[in-house]
């Protein structure tokens, strides 16, 4: 076993966990952050996605012990309190998600896009920024719609992701 | 006018129903904050389950040893048919599906043995270790080995009207050919799990993650030899299901409730993707064998089509599914003479099952398929040929005897998106773009929809729900429907809220579970809010009613004056706060509880005759589709796509939008990109995301225009509203049609032979074909 510190959501943990330990399944099963979902176990669906260092991973394709000393964020981390993120608001207002489970990691992925190539996103772009990011219920259509409103909003508070 | 600014009949202004409302769980989901059955908290002392599967798709299992896997640190218990204290068969109705293996296997992964751990990681890793020793058959994969054995999951079955055979040769022209469907994997996002607590007496609680929580609970209670009443299935909610989790949940249901016995102690199970794949059913292929008769105009005289499902190795739900595949086998059309005949064939590989639209999107593009066939032929548009066959006057029975009464809304539906896509002028433009690109070629189609709404298992059309009033005036509801991120909770709730005039705030939904709501219908067959919304809305009306009694009392007015809305009840210029009443009520003594129960009217079905009326009503659609292909590649692109949708009232059209573009993509997703491969030994090769590609966000065209379309449902509906859940993804045989006509563009007057799905491989393939032809 290893001990493992870091700042999640902007508190600072610490676990032990054997080395082999997933950042997912460190946050889900040690620190019982369960926003954060498995979905094909291998790095492709996206649902686990993360911000570590302010960068979007895929928390089932890190070890938790490479993120000793990082910061992570997850979708617990976003809202400010009561007060949504713009980009959950906008998911949540434009009906960007049915069955929820890929919610998390397309709004994590949404986030990071915002934050690398700024508001003014075309939806070629967000579409194909969006393709690690499987979703099966909603085709698509109103994620990209929301992924567009929370981006604008985002520019318009200047807002990166909240606790980074 | 857009849908939700109908007023209700009787001109009522609806304050909930019709009302674009977001998911009941939106703002749950958007943090994070909504708990699926792997996200609960873990009781003290849970254990984790992973599965051994069979090595062989077919064998006698001669040996199974396991020392190697209970000796590795942590395994709790290995279990196998051996320690089932029921009945070994988690089939859903045919008794011929076993939990573990015993004696024989029958497809390549089927669970064997399953292992019990403190850790999820070393029940996967023991999982591994476990010696099965089959003795090898050749195993039947295909349909035409199941042919060959002559073994089927269940008896054949065919509709049959007029002589076919006589019709088609009497007819000016004929085709016969063959045609293939792929099947599709559902690629629910959260995949199979099931956490099941040991309770008292041997009582089992199962949180399941399931469309059909009734079955869960009979199928634990069969393997646990308990009566019903001693199992308590729940689930609050799925991350997605498609028809994957109405009977494929049971089966790790069981696996989990089996180890809480054996061990008593709680126990879950999730499947990891790769064995979620392998070991649960699919949506079923086909080969399609047909020959048609038609006159000059393209109407068809007579027709023979002859579907071979590839079942698996059980019947599962075939019966219901390949029934589905015939009675859509006309998909809008009237066939005057036909043998629409089936057979259900018995194959080692996993069983098939259901999947959005249950056998019918199978049966409708076949048909699609011979109506662009025929426009091939005879050089015409296959709009104008679809147009000539539709239902109409004196044209309006259906292969199984059942009156198509408003076939005039599908025809509406045709020509007003002929219109409102600019279809003519289009395909006049996608003309002249081809006759300039030798490479990159275009396609244009339009196709309808029309999807029969009930189970044609006529019992499974029931509903109850169960509504109670608490004395400050708030509201639980809970119903036998499941919520897979299709809406239905907040549906439902809106129909509850309208009824007793409060607002949305003041309903709370709870999980669906069988000790709630007993003896329920799977959430299935599109069914999910007219069956449910319907038993609810009766359960609110006896509370609001006695309620509406102590009102008229307290205002000295009878009590059908009493009107309830703004969270009040009003008479004349008298009110009392809804919650007010309520607590009155409590005091005097009056049920603030009801249970409602619902039951389709107008329905029967004689499938030994094959005639009645299984269907409630049809709902309608159509899309039209232009696609682009590259000649050398295959590769191809969806360039546009427009739809108009009938929903009849629409219930939250915000919802009912999502189900159309969800439905329809995921369709596109079945046609294109979506391929499962088995090899010779029955091992199924696409058993993950790398290998078996769904679509993603920048496959769905840009350019995507979804009208509903304004008209209400001529049944007695819940508020006039239609069913939506499966109907969407047949729309997606316009991209096939489309993708079909690009070929076509490189050999008129060749037939194309495209089977589904129209993969890069598939397009390259059929282009090869439609040019050695020449």
């Amino acid at each position: 076993m290893t001990t493992i510190s870091m700042t999640v959501n902007g508190k600072a943990v610490t676990g032990n966990v054997e080395p082999r330990t997933l950042l997912v399944q460190f946050l889900r099963e040690n620190l019982r952050l369960t926003g954060t979902h498995v979905g094909c176990d291998t790095s492709q669906c996206g649902a686990c996605v993360v911000h570590v260092d302010g960068a979007a991973v895929k928390s089932c394709t890190m070890l938790a012990v490479s993120c000793d000393g990082s910061n992570v964020t997850t979708i617990e981390g976003l809202a400010n309190g009561a007060e949504l993120h713009p980009m959950q608001a906008a998911f949540r207002e434009h009906h960007g998600l049915q069955c929820g489970f890929c919610t998390p990691g397309m709004i994590m992925s949404a986030v990071d896009m915002v934050n690398r190539l700024g508001p003014d996103l075309d939806e070629k772009t967000i579409r194909e920024e969006l393709e690690g990011n499987i979703c099966r219920c909603t085709g698509y259509h109103n994620i990209v719609k929301a992924v567009e409103a929370g981006a604008q909003a985002m520019g318009a508070t200047g807002q990166r992701v909240a606790a980074e | 006018m857009r849908p939700n600014d109908h007023p209700a009949p009787g001109g009522v202004q609806l304050r909930h129903v019709s009302q674009p409302l977001p998911h009941d769980s939106a703002a749950k989901h958007v943090q994070g904050a909504a708990p699926y059955i792997d996200d609960l908290p873990e009781p003290a002392g849970t254990l984790h389950l992973a599965v051994g599967g069979s090595p062989m798709a077919r064998g006698r299992l001669i040996a199974v040893d396991l020392e190697k896997v209970r000796a590795v640190p942590g395994v709790v218990a290995v279990l196998t048919a051996a320690d089932v204290p029921g009945k070994n068969d988690i089939s859903p109705a045919f008794g011929d599906e076993p939990l573990f293996a015993h004696g024989h296997v029958m497809f390549h992964g089927q669970p064997v043995f399953a292992v019990a751990a403190e850790t999820r990681d070393a029940a996967r890793r023991a999982a591994r270790l476990g010696a099965i020793t089959v003795v090898q058959e050749k195993p039947a994969v295909t349909v035409e080995d199941a042919e060959k054995r002559g073994d089927t999951v269940l008896p054949d079955y065919a509709f049959i009207r007029g002589d076919a055979s006589a019709a088609i040769d009497a007819a000016p022209n004929q085709i016969a050919g063959q045609f293939r469907i792929g099947g599709q994997e559902h690629f629910y996002l959260e995949g199979q799990v099931a956490l099941a607590i040991p309770g008292e007496d041997g009582a089992m609680h199962v949180h399941t993650s399931t469309q059909h929580p009734t079955e869960v609970q009979h199928v634990c209670a069969r393997i646990l030899g308990l009566p019903d009443a001693m199992v308590t299935a729940e689930v609050r909610r799925m991350g997605g299901g498609f028809g994957g989790k109405e009977s494929q949940a049971s089966q790790w249901a069981a696996m989990a409730a089996l180890a809480a016995r054996v061990t008593g102690r709680p126990c879950k199970i999730r499947l990891d993707r790769d064995d979620d794949m392998a070991m649960t059913g699919k949506r079923h292929d086909f080969r399609v064998d047909y020959a048609v008769g038609f006159d000059d105009e393209g109407r068809i005289q007579g027709v023979e089509m002859a579907f071979l499902a590839r079942c698996g190795c059980s019947a599962d739900l075939s019966q219901g599914v390949v029934d589905r595949t015939m009675f859509h086998a006309d998909a809008s059309y009237f066939l005057p003479e036909l043998i629409i005949s089936s057979r259900r064939l018995k194959t080692n590989t996993v069983s098939n099952t259901a999947f959005r639209g249950f056998g019918g999107p199978q049966g409708m593009l076949a048909m699609e398929r011979i109506i662009d066939e025929i426009a091939c032929r005879l050089g015409r548009d296959p709009l104008d040929v679809r147009k000539v066959n539709h239902y109409g006057p004196e044209r309006d029975t259906t292969p199984y005897g059942m009156t198509v009464e408003d076939h005039d809304v599908g025809a509406a539906i045709l020509e007003q998106l002929e219109r409102s896509s600019n279809y003519r002028e289009r395909r006049e433009a996608i003309a002249g773009f081809n006759a300039s690109s030798p490479i990159l070629r275009k396609g244009i189609a339009l196709t309808p929809v029309k999807f029969g709404i009930s189970f044609t298992l006529t019992q499974l059309n029931q509903a109850g729900a169960l509504v109670h009033v608490y004395s400050d005036g708030s509201v639980q509801l809970n119903h036998g429907g499941t919520e897979m991120g299709q809406g239905l909770y907040q549906k439902v709730a809106q129909v509850v809220a309208e009824e007793f005039g409060v607002g949305m705030d003041r309903v709370r939904v709870t999980a669906t579970t069988t000790d709630k709501v007993p003896n329920t219908s799977p959430t299935a067959a599109s069914s999910g809010s007219d069956l449910n919304g319907m038993a609810a809305r009766m359960a609110a009306r006896q509370i609001r009613d006695r309620l509406a009694i102590l009102a008229g009392e307290h205002f000295g007015v009878p009590a059908k004056e009493v009107v309830f809305r703004d969270d009040h009840a009003f008479a004349g210029n008298e009110s009392l706060p809804f919650a007010e009443l309520a607590r009155r009520a409590h005091a005097a003594r009056i049920h603030l509880s009801a249970a409602g129960h619902y039951k389709t009217p107008k329905l029967h079905w004689d499938r030994q005759k094959g005639v009645g009326r299984p269907f409630f009503y049809f709902a309608y659609g159509a899309a039209c589709a232009e696609v682009v292909i590259d000649t050398l590649t295959g590769e191809n692109r969806v360039l546009r796509v427009d739809i108009l949708h009938d929903v009849g009232r629409s219930l939250n059209p915000a919802i009912d939008i999502g189900q159309i573009e969800g439905g329809f993509v995921q369709g596109m997703g079945w046609l294109t990109t979506e391929e499962l491969v088995y090899d010779k030994d029955g091992r199924l090769r696409t058993h993950a995301p790398s290998t078996y590609k769904i679509p993603v966000a920048s496959d769905v065209p840009a350019d995507f225009r979804v009208t509903l379309f304004d008209g209400e449902n001529r049944e007695e509906t819940v508020y006039r509203s239609k069913a939506v859940g499966e109907p969407p993804l047949m729309l997606a045989n316009a991209v096939f049609c489309a993708i079909a006509d690009a070929v076509q563009s490189i050999a008129p007057g060749r037939p194309v032979p495209l089977d589904a799905p129209a993969t890069p491989e598939a397009i390259l393939k059929a282009i090869q074909g439609i040019v050695a032809a020449g």
